[in-house]
């Protein structure tokens, strides 16, 4: 480690601790780091017990608005046996997680796993730490452990009439042998976990104080801004530095990889200022002519092609059932590209030098930003670290690629020893997402002549995400992921529906625009086609859509319970007020069951008003009820901005919307009431902040048919005349 | 060298004349609060108050601003996280992320100090910024609470 980085990292942990790291804008990183060097107890990993009694919980999951912070640190009370009221919370590094033998498991925050592929062993973490705590209490007093017991913070002995506080006992119970046979508390007796409490991480966010990757503040730090080829596989072919070189505050002007340049100044303003005024020619490369047309021919293509297609669902034969129907149904379905816009755009800062990378960043897997700055940096993963900062927004964009933070940790390679921060510009972060898949999809349905659905052939066509971002994780070239919430079972995203012949497909078509997973990811249109066509099917057979559904739901019993209740909810089957029209989905997704039905009105010309939406979910056990109350209306905002304004168009090989005046997004005078039932059955864990923002588009969208009698098989809908016919 | 009175304290700011105030807040006066979301006055992430109205601070130059014109941030609303609004969000649990948040409280703040019993449709008119993570309803929510738990007083 060179003298300037020791210089500023005991500069920041001297700010940190003198001013409450107000002065320097942050105190995060290193808390942790502090606390495992033994400046509080560490119980285990997980729990640090303060003198004065306060727990700081570790976190390995990135906190991005869903709640996983406060969700994760209940569990662990919950088996502590602490006061809530003196919990709070830190991110350990991924850098302390590999040195310390990956003790805080996986830091991947996506898939809505936070909570469910993390919640046993930290629940053993706080289980564990309490066993500890009561036998140095025990220890103390000579009495038996078993003798003891805990609750808010407190060992009592109940012989003795002794008691003492977690924090008295905290450093001996450090020394103790971990307990290797832990047991955990069934749910039904949870005091913290399981209740509607408030957010930890609450009270700065209201003044201004909590500090995003944007606001980092290092000592002598220096901003970027940057501009990659605006067409997706071309690179910078010149620049005219000099030209820029005496703007205010240019101090260096950098190129980054092969296809991107960032000027580097005292200031973002004037780096971006400079960057705007910077000559740069592009080598746009194989893909300067594609377009939105030439990606969907292909896509058509692509529903009749027997080219690289794979099998996700098949059931009796399917093609023979529809050749041989008393009648048959067929439609075809699009959904487009889209960017996540999270309200923070893409930022990072980093201190190089020939010894030591060090990254701050907003990201959702801390370990993939480490190995991406060990990459970059060309440094042992030893010699780098990544300081996580809560997200402004991550929808997945911060998850997979750390495509920006590779870029800050190349410009800081040319300046060692300056922080360097580098903050997107909002077009930059829409010209250069990793966005929503593009697929078209084409369903046949055969029906026999009562109105039964005795076939169904859906065959997707277009990208695959796995294929663009862990190509090492198809199966022989099959993306399973493409066939979410349409697997025959599995406790993940299983059809809810039997259906005697079955073939659901997906022809692989990638285009040169980089896809990402995008909040729920292929549920969006898997759900969305399924749920619409059902809609389709249960019309053409004259049949009510609840009642068609729910004959092919028999064997589905937890899909089946969170449809009946979002009918029950809207009132499905009795009169709407005036106007109002209903349509509901359901789907499964991310371990939950989930269904929404929305009420909306479309008046005569034409403007659609969603009224309601009822939701729910089954998400086996539910850990904060308030904060998947949030996660629900959340995700309608997320799934209705998609729905009616969601659409990312490419010309000349590079996508056309560059902020959200092109990029329109649902505001406040058009979000609906948002009822949300939990129904939590247990025995198993689902996720949360995805699976029902996949029923928020197909729930309107039969609803608007209801209203009009128009079929959208495309979206957005803002391309549609809703006018009855 | 220009002159600002940000949160009551005057500053001195060295930055070009055509700096949007936005950056002149984050960068030379060091108050991070206020957030760059889009830059074109779509989002209203960085909503202050000049002389007490909502304004979107990424499209106002430093030349716009006078040394006399009262710029209040969002560090500045109150000393303490004690504004009417503050309290009402942190009663509603609002925020998610958070990031839009700063901008949403402000343009609430101003919202009520002109109209103290704002209607739905006043809700809809003012309050047009954007939250990715859809915390709409509780904003409205916590806007109503707010207008009722006593005077919002001007921010
Ligand atoms: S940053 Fe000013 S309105 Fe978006
Ligand atoms: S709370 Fe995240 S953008 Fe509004």
């Amino acid at each position: 480690m060179t003298t300037a980085l020791e210089l500023s990292r005991r500069h920041f942990l001297a700010g940190s601790a003198a001013m409450g790291g107000l002065s320097l804008g942050f105190h995060v990183p290193f808390a942790g780091e502090a606390a495992a060097q033994g400046a509080a107890p560490e119980i285990n990993a997980w729990v640090v017990v303060k003198p004065d009694d306060t727990v700081v919980v570790r976190i390995a999951r990135s906190e991005m608005g869903q709640g996983t912070l406060t969700g994760l640190a209940q569990l662990v009370a919950e088996e502590l046996e602490c006061d809530w009221s003196k919990v709070t919370t830190e991110y350990p590094t991924p850098g302390q997680n590999v040195a310390r033998n990956r003790v805080w498991g996986s830091f991947s925050t996506g898939g809505s796993r936070g909570i469910r592929e993390s919640q046993d062993y930290v629940r053993k973490g706080g289980a564990a730490a309490r066993m500890m705590l009561i036998q140095a209490a025990a220890n103390q007093w000579g009495v038996p452990a078993s003798e003891c017991t805990a609750a808010k913070s407190v060992i009592s002995h109940a012989a003795s009439g002794r008691t003492v506080t977690f924090g008295q006992v905290a450093a001996a119970a450090a020394k103790l042998e971990p307990p290797k046979d832990v047991t955990l508390k069934d749910p039904k007796d949870w005091k913290i976990a399981g209740k509607p409490l408030k957010r930890l991480d609450t009270a700065d966010k209201l003044t201004g104080k909590q500090v995003y990757g944007m606001d980092l503040k290092l000592p002598g730090m220096l901003n970027a801004a940057i501009k990659d080829c605006p067409v997706f596989g071309g690179k910078v072919k010149s620049f005219d530095a000099a030209k820029i070189q005496s703007m205010p505050g240019v101090r260096k002007v950098v190129p980054v990889g092969d296809s991107a340049v960032a000027v580097v100044a005292d200031t973002w303003w004037q780096a971006k200022t400079a960057l705007d005024a910077l000559p740069i020619v592009w080598d746009e490369g194989p893909n300067a002519k594609v377009s939105s047309e030439t990606i969907a021919e292909m896509l058509k293509a692509g529903l009749d092609s027997n080219d690289a297609v794979f099998v996700g669902n098949a059931v009796g034969d399917a093609r023979a059932a529809i050749a041989t129907a008393a009648r048959t149904v067929e439609a075809i379905y699009s959904y487009p590209f889209q960017n996540h816009a999270c309200m923070e755009v893409m930022n990072a800062t980093a201190l190089y030098t020939p010894e030591r990378c060090e990254v701050w960043t907003p990201t959702q897997n801390g370990e993939a930003a480490l190995a991406a700055a060990s990459e970059a940096s060309g440094l042992p993963i030893s010699k780098c670290d990544v300081h996580k900062i809560h997200l402004g927004g991550g929808f997945g964009r911060r998850g997979a690629v750390h495509d920006w933070v590779r870029q800050v940790v190349a410009i800081a390679k040319e300046m060692p020893g300056t922080p360097v921060k580098l903050i997107w510009s909002r077009e930059e972060d829409m010209l250069h997402g990793r966005y929503h898949p593009v697929t078209q999809c084409r369903l046949v349905g055969a029906l026999d002549a009562s109105g039964n659905l005795t076939g169904l052939h859906m065959r997707i066509s277009g990208q695959s995400i796995v294929a663009g971002i862990f190509p090492q994780n198809l199966q022989n070239g099959r993306d399973t992921v493409v066939f979410q919430g349409l697997n025959p079972t599995g406790p993940e995203a299983a059809i809810g529906y039997t259906i005697p012949n079955l073939l659901i497909d997906h022809a692989m078509r990638n285009t040169h625009v980089p896809p990402g997973f995008w909040r729920g990811v292929n549920l969006n249109h898997n759900a969305i086609y399924l749920e619409c066509f059902m809609d389709e099917l249960a019309h053409a057979a004259g049949q009510d859509p609840l009642a068609f559904r729910r004959k092919l739901m028999a064997h589905h019993p937890k899909h089946l319970a969170v449809l009946n209740a979002v009918a029950e909810g809207i009132g499905w089957g009795s009169p709407a007020p005036a106007g109002v029209y209903r349509g509901l989905a359901q789907t499964m997704g991310f371990g939950s069951y989930v269904a929404g039905a929305a009420e909306v009105s479309v008046s005569d010309d034409g403007k659609l008003k969603i009224h309601r939406i009822v939701a729910a979910t089954d998400p086996g056990h539910a850990v904060n009820p308030d904060q998947i109350a949030a996660q629900v209306e959340g995700s309608f905002v997320y799934g209705l901005s998609a729905c009616l304004y969601g659409e990312c168009t490419v010309k000349d090989g590079r996508i056309e919307q560059e902020n959200f005046d092109t990029y329109n997004v649902l505001r406040m005078d058009e979000m609906p009431k948002v009822e949300t039932i939990i129904l939590p059955s247990g025995g198993f864990w689902g996720g949360v902040g995805e699976p029902t923002i996949a029923v928020a588009a197909p729930a309107v969208l039969n609803a608007i048919f209801a209203a009009t009698g128009k079929r959208i098989r495309s979206l957005p809908l803002k391309h549609h005349d809703l006018r009855r016919a | 060298m220009a002159t600002l009175n940000v949160n009551g304290k005057v500053v001195e700011v060295s930055a070009d004349e055509s700096t949007p105030l936005l950056w002149v807040i984050r960068e030379h006066v060091g108050l991070t609060g206020t957030k760059y979301g889009c830059g074109v006055a779509q989002c209203g992430a960085c909503t202050v108050h000049i002389d007490g109205q909502a304004v979107r601070s990424c499209a106002v130059p430093l030349s716009a601003v006078t040394p006399e014109q009262k710029i209040v941030t969002i560090e500045g609303l109150s000393p303490d996280g004690s504004h009417p609004v503050q309290k009402a969000w942190l009663a509603l649990d609002v925020p998610q992320c958070g990031f839009c948040q700063p901008g949403m409280i402000m343009a609430a703040a101003a919202l009520l100090s002109q109209k103290p019993r704002p209607s739905d449709e006043d809700i809809n008119a003012e309050m047009t910024n954007i939250c990715r993570c859809g915390t709409y309803n509780r904003v409205r929510a916590a806007i109503k609470l707010a207008a009722e738990g006593g005077e919002a007083r001007r921010g």
